[in-house]
């Protein structure tokens, strides 16, 4: 797929954007851009900063320093509850459902913000069009689920928002292999119904493969950003990521 | 409807049965019952652990008392006493709300139950250089609540049936305990409630959804507190008295046992709970008069019997029936499923 930049409007641009926890920077002067209908990934070990950095998107911690726009509204140093106002949802590392309350309960959580009774409806239908397992266990506690079920459930829940941004924070954690490729699966499928993904991923050769532009962190810098393709076929990136 | 009326006959059965004194029990479990509603809020509710509920309480009842008693010279109304009273609590609620916001568990549960000392050690000390509390020694010669010019500190004689004080303070504490049940109802069942019980299950999840957590916290907080201020106000008309004794960190972990006993976050349980642990000890009482009854003497104090008791049926209660004698619907799940797949650590705290 190629994806010219030019020819694509800008979603979410971040510029020299810093975070700090005390006095030791976790991102120093990332600028990352995501246009609309892209399916981009941040790459890199643990401790890179790519959590501090997804999290300073959706306001969860205060930037230090540089700017955050999306679709051209400022949204440096707003509160995440407002930028989920503004279309960008989370799915948090850890999956975070509720678990005490019930499948069908966390997804109508995820449409807390809006009032459109109706379309909540029909949006809750979709998900469980998307995912038949949820649908199953509609009346279950979230706690029971499975890891990749939770996955699931997690990402139901954002899209519950209608987002024109979902950020997913490494949804492949603790998964077993053919369920990591099954939410992997998911996330293209949702990226080509025209929902704008950022994904923050330690699985960097499915990462890769699934998007179409990439960021690699390193130290809280951002060392490469090319086309998917372009960083899969990078000796570094080999080298240091795909355990080549 | 059957309810009602035996709601409605309920202190003269008991007056006819046990005697006047229980019919104060009956109206003290009223009261207990509005602040284990109101305690449930913030903790059933929203899930914030807080050891100094009683504070509220406090507060409510030295509003009252300051403003209907010889103290200052001042004798306000009640229907004007009861909503400031709500209001002042309230903002105390936010006071406490506001400085925790960030602290969870553990460490809320101790800034909470220091709040909770410094209001009592305030009452205390609040008679140098200026008396405002009278200190120790407590506010006497509170002004009995009166309504529409009809005092309830007096008897009444109303369609041949003698309604004395304890009759009259009992329709008026149904009456708002009702209320209040009502409202925690509605409550739980809002767009607020559900947003409360997110922040309990997962706050940074909870964030994502969009719920602005710092004001549904402070909401929380302020709306247990305005019910702990409500009856406050009228213990303190009730009982005519009222010194910072009554307000010490027994009474908070009381409450707190009130609702963890009966089943947090579920009306009825949380209402159970007060009943059983305002009328038990009450009843318990009377092993002094057995003994005496029995062994012609007194072999072991009922006071020290009553909290061996006590204490024994919490152990028991926690051991066999953790989710409370009536859990909520989602305490009820939780206790079910135990070897049930568990949420993983939260990994975002670890990074903070």
């Amino acid at each position: 797929m190629d994806l010219s930049e030019a020819l694509l409007a800008s979603l979410l641009e971040a510029r020299k954007l810093c975070v700090a926890y005390g006095g030791v920077k976790a991102v120093k002067r990332v600028d990352l851009d995501v246009n609309a209908g892209e399916l981009v990934c941040l790459i890199g070990a643990n401790g890179a900063g790519k959590t501090s950095l997804l999290k300073s998107l959706c306001g969860m911690v205060p930037a230090s320093g540089g700017t955050v726009h999306f679709r051209g509204a400022s949204l440096t140093h707003k509160p995440s509850h407002e930028i989920v106002r503004h279309g960008i949802a989370l799915v948090p590392e850890g999956r975070g459902v509720f678990s005490r309350m019930t499948v069908k309960e966390n997804l109508e959580m995820g449409a807390h913000i809006r009032h459109d009774r109706a379309a909540i409806a029909s949006d809750l239908d979709s998900v469980f069009t998307r995912f038949p397992r949820l649908k199953e266990r509609a009346a279950q506690k979230a706690g029971t689920l499975s890891g990749g079920e939770q996955q699931m459930l997690a990402i139901g829940r954002a899209l519950m928002s209608r987002p024109q941004l979902l950020l997913l924070d490494e949804p492949s954690m603790g998964l077993a292999p053919l369920m990591v490729q099954k939410i992997f699966e998911t996330i293209r499928e949702i990226s080509q119904q025209g929902v704008t993904i950022l994904l923050v991923e330690q699985n960097a050769k499915l990462a890769l493969e699934v998007s179409h532009r990439g960021y690699v962190m390193e130290s809280g810098e951002v060392t490469l950003a090319d086309e998917a393709r372009a960083l899969a076929s990078n000796p570094e990136v080999r080298r240091a990521y795909l355990g080549e | 409807m059957l309810l009602g009326v035996l709601l409605a006959a309920l202190p003269f059965l008991v007056d006819a049965g046990l005697g006047r004194t229980w019919v104060r029990i009956l109206d003290f479990t009223l009261l207990y019952m509005m602040l284990a509603l109101g305690l449930n809020i913030v903790v059933g509710y929203a899930g914030l652990l807080d050891l100094g509920y009683i504070a509220f309480y406090a507060v409510g009842a030295y509003l009252y008392a300051l403003l209907a008693s010889p103290q200052f010279g001042l004798h306000l109304p009640f229907w004007l006493l009861l909503p400031l009273g709500a209001l002042v609590a309230g903002l105390f609620g936010m006071l406490l709300g506001a400085p925790t916001l960030r602290l969870r568990g553990d460490y809320l549960a101790i800034v909470t139950l220091g709040f909770g000392e410094i209001v009592r050690i305030f009452m205390n000390n609040l008679n140098a250089p200026v008396n405002i509390t009278n200190g120790p020694q407590g506010i006497s010669l509170i002004d009995p609540i009166s309504i529409a010019g009809v005092s309830l500190g007096q008897t009444h004689t109303f369609a041949g049936i003698e309604f004395s004080s304890a009759h009259s303070y009992y329709y008026l504490f149904l009456a708002l305990t009702l209320l209040v049940m009502f409202v925690s109802m509605r409550l739980q069942d809002s767009r607020i409630g559900r947003a409360w019980a997110a922040i309990r299950e997962d706050e940074t999840a909870a964030e994502a959804m969009g719920i602005n957590t710092r004001n549904v916290k402070l909401l929380a907080f302020a709306m247990g507190a305005s019910f702990g201020g409500v009856s406050g106000g009228l213990f303190a008309g009730f009982q005519g008295f009222i010194s910072p004794e009554s307000f010490n960190l027994l009474e908070s972990i009381m409450i707190l046992c009130m609702i963890v006993l009966g089943g947090m976050g579920n009306i009825a349980g949380v209402l159970l709970g007060a009943f059983l642990l305002t009328v038990l000890p009450e009843a318990l009482r009377s092993i002094g008069d057995f003994q005496r009854w029995y062994f012609n003497r007194i072999i072991v104090d009922p006071a020290d019997l009553r909290m061996l008791l006590f204490g024994l049926a919490l152990v028991l209660m926690m051991l066999f029936r953790p989710q409370g004698m009536i859990p909520s619907a989602q305490r009820r799940r939780e206790f079910k499923h135990d070897d049930a797949p568990q949420e993983p650590a939260p990994l975002y705290d670890q990074q903070k």
